[in-house]
């Protein structure tokens, strides 16, 4: 199959503008922003604290910015894009099919998938902003104290993949119907369950529970936030990803059928 | 230019279209008439490559529509039913898009969107939102953007809905100056519509196509069928007997002292005899004209066929 980078950026460039020219990319940024800052706050006013205890009572050289700022910050910035993500996903076919634009891509000379990683590139860039803007924490942080640019880069590149399966769920379900609410509804579900999915393990047989904790998104995680980028997990998010477009298409393809 | 053969279209059980043959030549303009839900629209999607038929064949430009979508969406222009508009965007930007997304080269981005700005009268309203204009304006924006990138075909469903009647008259003209350069397909239940657009009309009715030809030919064709008006002094049954016996006549119908008398299409001349025949009759002729059909008529008989018969 033909695949032009170029067309499929054509539509991603269309639908980032058209983020910002609702209030969509504003607001969805702003509360990301506002959470992320006061926990950033909250997190560094707390462990200076806590250094400050550690170093009266004299217990060695204070704790690790890294451990004690860094990880919190990223693990919870994780829980917010699992919220924001659906509100960022849910327009991209949802609003489309409802409006009958997709008439206009569907009888341009694009293929299927030049859409589907179009939209999927779009809300990938929205949510690259955003992670964009939290690099003043670091910053910050790399000012006043040391933190292991290697556990910041892994985090990031963690977050930006498991972001991305997100979204490639939140394509998926705004594929699926022409209701924004219901697919918003269906995304936030979904990322929940492939969080939480390796909750049954600890009950299951030894089996089931390396197979609900590889299917765990949230799992994979854990590696990236203590600074290994391990190619397992990244196959597994791009598994993930790749898989969730493939649905897509197949999707999209149906409705033609009908 | 299109070439249909045996297009059949089910949706679940229903047939939408069924059987459906027909060709259009190069730089033809036809219309594609029929009441609400005949099937046009399924047609013109199908045509367009956004639907796949269940059974025949189209080829547009010689690629066929399903296996080379690619190649047929290249040279095709499509206004759906609803224009496919972005309402947030501005219409000049808008454009730009579609004509992006029609593999238009950089180069000549510029002059193809303005060119179709110009050609549908959208040059006052090119810096505003398109979420801001009124229907008349979106529909042009629709065309806009089916013409933006110059297409060899047109298909266009409907293109005049929601417009005033200025802006009807100005988008029939732009349509009539695409013959010859253009190949178009125009749908419409608006019969006027078709016989100010096009050289051919296709008249399709429940899935199925009940007449191509010419407007001139279908016309002439049809006016045969006629409708004589009769108004006499003593109307009586063995006298309305007596003119539903002529050979050739349809019906007669009696309101008062008004006979209506149907005749059968193609037909010879009859009014001598019809006269005659009142006349023997007692009936005492006071009137005797002759009601043309018009196309509207014409239509209206090709179309309800089916329910009469």
């Amino acid at each position: 199959m033909k695949f032009s980078l170029r067309k499929a950026w054509t539509v991603a460039s269309r639908d980032f503008r058209s983020y910002f020219t609702s209030p969509i990319a504003y607001i969805v940024i702003a509360g990301f922003l506002v959470i992320m800052g006061w926990m950033f706050f909250f997190n560094l006013s707390h462990f200076s604290m806590q250094n400050l205890q550690y170093k009266q009572f004299g217990m060695g050289k204070g704790m690790s910015i890294t451990e004690g700022i860094l990880r919190p910050l990223y693990g919870n910035m994780n829980v917010i894009f699992l919220f924001l993500i659906p509100f960022i996903t849910m327009r991209l076919f949802a609003e489309e099919r409802k409006l009958q634009t997709i008439q206009l891509l569907m009888t341009s000379p694009l293929t299927l998938f030049e859409i589907i990683f179009g939209k999927f590139l779009s809300a990938f860039l929205l949510v690259l902003t955003m992670l964009g803007l939290t690099a003043v924490y670091p910053v910050i942080l790399l000012v006043c104290g040391n933190p292991d640019p290697g556990t910041l880069i892994a985090n990031y590149a963690g977050t930006l993949l498991l972001a991305s399966c997100y979204i490639s769920l939140g394509v998926l379900f705004s594929a699926m119907t022409e209701n924004q609410i219901v697919a918003g509804a269906l995304t936030f579900a979904a990322g929940l369950f492939f969080w939480l999915v390796n909750w049954a393990s600890q009950s299951a047989g030894s089996f089931w529970a390396d197979v609900l904790d590889y299917l765990s998104l949230i799992q994979h995680f854990g590696n990236f936030s203590q600074g290994i980028i391990d190619s397992a997990d990244v196959i597994f998010y791009l598994s993930f990803i790749g898989l969730g477009l493939f649905l897509t298409h197949r999707v999209l393809d149906s409705y033609r059928w009908r | 230019m299109i070439e249909v053969s045996g297009l059949t279209k089910f949706y679940g059980p229903r047939t939408a279209v069924s059987d459906l043959n027909f060709t259009v030549n190069s730089g033809e303009v036809v219309g594609f008439l029929g009441p609400n839900g005949a099937g046009k629209s399924t047609t013109m999607k199908i045509l367009t490559g956004f639907m796949p038929a269940s059974m025949g064949t189209v080829k547009v430009n010689g690629f066929d529509v399903f296996r080379q979508s690619i190649e047929v969406k290249r040279s095709t222009g499509y206004l759906p039913e609803n224009p496919p508009v972005y309402l947030e965007m501005v219409v000049e930007e808008y454009l730009k898009f579609a004509a992006r997304l029609h593999d238009v080269p950089k180069a000549k981005l510029k002059s193809a969107v303005d060119s179709a700005i110009q050609r549908t009268g959208l040059t006052q309203v090119k810096n505003r939102i398109i979420g801001n204009l009124s229907k008349g304006y979106r529909q042009r924006v629709g065309l806009a953007q089916a013409l933006v990138h110059d297409p060899k075909v047109l298909i266009l469903d409907e293109p005049t809905v929601g417009l005033d009647p200025v802006q009807i008259i100005e988008i029939r003209e732009l349509i009539k100056s695409l013959a010859g350069q253009h190949t178009v397909i125009l749908s419409s239940h608006i019969l006027p519509e078709v016989t100010a657009t096009c050289q051919r009309i296709i008249v399709i009715n429940k899935g199925q196509i009940v007449a191509q030809d010419s407007i001139e030919r279908l016309t002439t064709r049809m006016r045969q069928g006629l409708l004589y008006q009769m108004n006499v002094r003593s109307p009586n049954e063995p006298g309305i007997k007596a003119l539903r016996a002529v050979p050739g006549v349809k019906d007669v119908q009696a309101a008062g002292d008004r006979l209506q008398i149907e005749i059968l299409p193609e037909q010879q001349e009859l009014r001598d005899r019809l006269v005659e025949t009142a006349v023997r009759e007692n009936m005492g002729v006071l009137e005797f004209s002759a009601e043309k059909l018009s196309l509207e008529e014409v239509f209206l008989q090709l179309t309800t066929k089916e329910t009469n018969a």
